[in-house]
């Protein structure tokens, strides 16, 4: 927890790492300390918004806050998703806990969607003031709010209707609803909003039922928490990235989505605006090691669901990205109407980087998949031919140039991290049928030929002799900080000279204060100079765990952990000189690579102690 | 007897042939990757959770489904007495519509292995949800569904009309 005064009427645009996520595995808010839920998409992640103060003052919010200058204080309920923010003032102190219900709404009434928030006075008495303003499809409907019961609301548009179920006296004012109360301690008051799509509204009971719903949910998520394997001195930290991965996981279909925002900049005032409401291939390696190291056995298994039949629609080739339910229609948009975060335009609704093209995305399945199997899990005979049949594309693909993995507009590139992970690929599958789990038959040959000749290349032409050191392209000298994964992907090992020279380059000419960029600053052409990459700044960690420098690692993963916001969120990037966030948030990726840096301090730790 | 009285010799190979041709239009769509939506699938996985075996059972019994339900056409055709096959073709239209709108919509709710959009976290549900007209297996489900179902109707209607006009 940490403390942060506001003052009375003061109404300002909150830093991007001042937002705290709830959610119900299909969608999530973003809830400002100062208690105003500016982002919520319904029912998905990548539905419209109904909320987006985010991106502009008028896009939506539902506020709830003291009326006089105020400190908060922030903290999760420990192990859940249950977020409570306590604003203290002169006159009294009062708790508000904001959840997205965890409910059988099929054994039950309870809508398809709701968010619950509680006010509950713990001492004195606390004026607050509550403005509900919904803007459906990214602000662009306002639909007038109408009274249906005493205490029921509704705003609704052509099929979705959202439902307000509270038991103040709110006044309608235009498009939005307003209140002021005082709450004194030990009272207490709900705010239900519910939401339906294409049927009939439910409205979800307030009171004792709201509290109870509140109770099922703590409990379902310490449940589920419990899970979690890991035991060693970061596991609040992991448990919370594991918490926020969770929260990104779509439950309906198995998909994590990148983040649940789009067009946070990685400029402020810039142009570096992307929607990442959407599911990228790139981390799937990575993102099914975690997922199965921690215990989690039930999300890899339908994360490993959707990576294999979800992208159906395009196999055997493989998009980069795709939709929750494995579509690849993400056109991308520019919503003109909307002013973007701190003036950040233009904001993008939908993704262009799908018609990129990305090689190193069958290796990651294909890793992703033999992780899977070797936790013990069962690959069926179908995802065995699937995995077979990437092993071709590879076979015929390697030698392409491609975006690389960080998407990099313009011209296709020969990068050498892309001909690695094809190694990757049919390494894994040549892994795989060796330990019997898929049969390659008459594939085997020309796989093992193959995998030699890319390894051929990526010595001949990836590596530079006069630097010492891996580059970002074949014959090139740029240098790129997915290297760092050459090791965790068993290309190399750590102890390798040429990983290490490759380490302290990557080191001398990307890092800054203990973070790492991508890749040289302005290599991508685009225009203003984005932040330091969350997730490679990790993977510096697991490079030196996987030396067995524990020490070292340890103090590289706290220096990292301190630029996370006071509940332990991360975003994508992170600004060296302020530690500010940037870019959408929370970064599901990010928190990937602080559960995955974890993970190999704990590993270097045994290695040592035996 | 003749086709026309609404029954011959005949119906059961043609209903057999007009499930086929629904069939293999259906898979079709899957492999050029028009959508993911496998209606044996989903029947197969009502009765197991193995993607192999459901695969199998779905065929089987998706297969005598079509096969009975043609029947149900040819009753409709002798009800009205009109044995063409554009009458089909409407029927398969109809029943499309139906299949869309309302069946696929309603099997969340009774699948054992289904996710519903009113299904929380704490479900564990394997089989995602069709979603309106199905959408959610792919953009252009509803159009390759109408199809199939529009060649099942017209392929039925046709060999009656066909059987007619070489009776007459």
């Amino acid at each position: 927890m940490n403390r942060q005064t506001s003052r009375a009427g003061e109404l300002h645009q909150p830093e991007i790492k001042d937002y705290a996520i709830i959610g119900d595995c299909r969608t999530a808010a973003l809830i400002s300390r100062e208690g105003s839920l500016d982002w919520l998409c319904l029912p998905n992640f990548s539905s419209p918004s109904a909320f987006a103060r985010l991106l502009d003052p008028d896009a939506g919010h539902f506020s709830i806050r003291p009326q006089a200058s105020f400190t908060v204080e922030r903290q999760y309920v420990p192990e859940t998703a249950v977020l409570e923010t306590t604003f203290k003032t002169a006159s009294g102190t009062v708790r508000l806990t904001d959840l997205c219900p965890v409910s059988d709404s099929v054994g039950s009434l309870l809508p398809m969607r709701e968010v619950l928030r509680i006010v509950e006075g713990i001492s004195g008495c606390v004026e607050l003031e509550i403005e509900f303003a919904p803007r459906l499809h990214y602000g662009r409907m306002r639909a007038p709010i109408r009274r249906l019961t005493d205490a029921v609301w509704r705003c609704g548009g052509a099929t979705e209707l959202l439902l307000l179920n509270c038991n103040l006296e709110l006044v309608d004012d235009g498009p939005t609803l307003k209140a002021t109360t005082c709450v004194t301690g030990g009272e207490r008051q709900h705010f239900s909003l519910s939401y339906v799509e294409r049927d009939v509204g439910t409205i979800a009971p307030i009171g004792a039922d709201a509290d109870a719903r509140c109770g099922r949910t703590i409990a379902w998520w310490r449940s589920w928490s419990g899970l979690c394997n890991f035991m060693g001195r970061e596991r609040d930290m992991v448990l919370r990235s594991a918490i926020t991965l969770k929260l990104m996981t779509f439950c309906l279909s198995g998909a994590i989505v990148s983040a649940p925002t789009t067009s946070l900049p990685e400029t402020i005032g810039g142009a570096r605006n992307w929607d990442y409401r959407y599911c990228w291939l790139r981390d799937a390696g990575l993102t099914m090691s975690s997922l199965v190291d921690l215990g989690f056995h039930e999300e890899a298994s339908s994360y490993l669901g959707w990576l294999l039949h979800a992208t159906r629609l395009t196999r055997p080739n493989l998009r980069i990205l795709y939709d929750l339910y494995g579509r690849t229609n993400v056109r991308e948009r520019i919503a003109g109407w909307l002013a973007g975060y701190m003036n950040s335009v233009p904001v993008r609704i939908g993704n262009g980087a799908i018609m990129q093209r990305q090689l190193d995305v069958h290796g990651q399945v294909i890793a992703a998949a033999q992780i899977f199997a070797a936790s013990g899990r069962k690959l069926g005979p179908l995802e065995a031919k699937m995995l077979a049949n990437f092993g071709d594309v590879v076979c015929k693909q390697w030698r392409e140039p491609d975006n690389g993995i960080w998407e990099i507009p313009g011209a296709r590139r020969s990068y050498t991290f892309s001909k690695v992970m094809c190694w990757v690929a049919l390494d894994r599958l040549l892994s795989l049928h060796e330990r019997g789990i898929i049969d390659l038959g008459a594939r085997e040959t020309p796989f093992r030929q193959t995998r030699a000749d890319i390894a051929d290349c990526i010595e001949s032409d990836g590596f530079n002799a006069d630097l010492g050191s891996y580059t970002a392209e074949l014959s090139g000298h740029e240098m790129d900080a997915a290297l760092l994964l050459l090791v965790r992907f068993g290309y190399k090992v750590a102890s390798d000279p040429q990983m290490i020279a490759t380490y302290d380059r990557i080191e001398q000419v990307l890092g800054c204060d203990g973070l790492l960029y991508r890749y040289r600053p302005g290599h991508d052409g685009l225009k203003g100079r984005e932040g330091a990459f969350g997730i490679v700044s990790f993977f510096a960690v697991v490079h030196l765990a996987e030396r067995d420098l524990v020490q070292e690692a340890i103090q590289r993963f706290d220096h990292l952990c301190a630029f996370a916001n006071d509940v332990g969120l991360f975003g994508e990037e992170i600004e060296p000189q302020s530690g500010r966030a940037l870019g959408n948030y929370p970064q599901a990726f990010t928190h990937v690579g602080l559960i995955h840096s974890a993970l190999a301090i704990e590993r270097a730790r045994r290695r040592i102690a035996q | 007897m003749s086709a026309s009285d609404g029954f011959s010799w005949y119906l059961p190979l043609w209903a057999l042939v007009a499930t086929l041709a629904m069939t293999s239009i259906l898979e079709a769509s899957r492999g050029l990757g028009f959508s993911r939506l496998s209606l044996p699938f989903l029947i197969g996985t009502f009765v197991t959770d193995q993607r192999g075996r459901a695969v199998v059972i779905g065929f089987i019994v998706y297969t005598l489904g079509g096969w009975l339900f043609a029947f149900v056409y040819f009753m409709l055709f002798s009800s009205v007495r009109i044995y063409t096959w554009w009458f089909g073709a409407l029927a398969g239209l109809v029943h499309g519509l139906f299949l869309l709108t309302c069946a696929l919509p309603l099997l969340p709710f009774v699948h054992p292995r289904m996710a519903s959009e009113y299904h929380s976290a704490s479900a564990i549900r394997q089989l995602e949800p069709p979603g309106f007209l199905a959408m959610n297996y792919g953009y252009h489900t509803p159009l390759s569904t109408l199809f199939a179902q529009i060649v099942y109707g017209a392929t039925l209607g046709g060999f009656v009309e066909a059987a007619n006009w070489m009776n007459s």
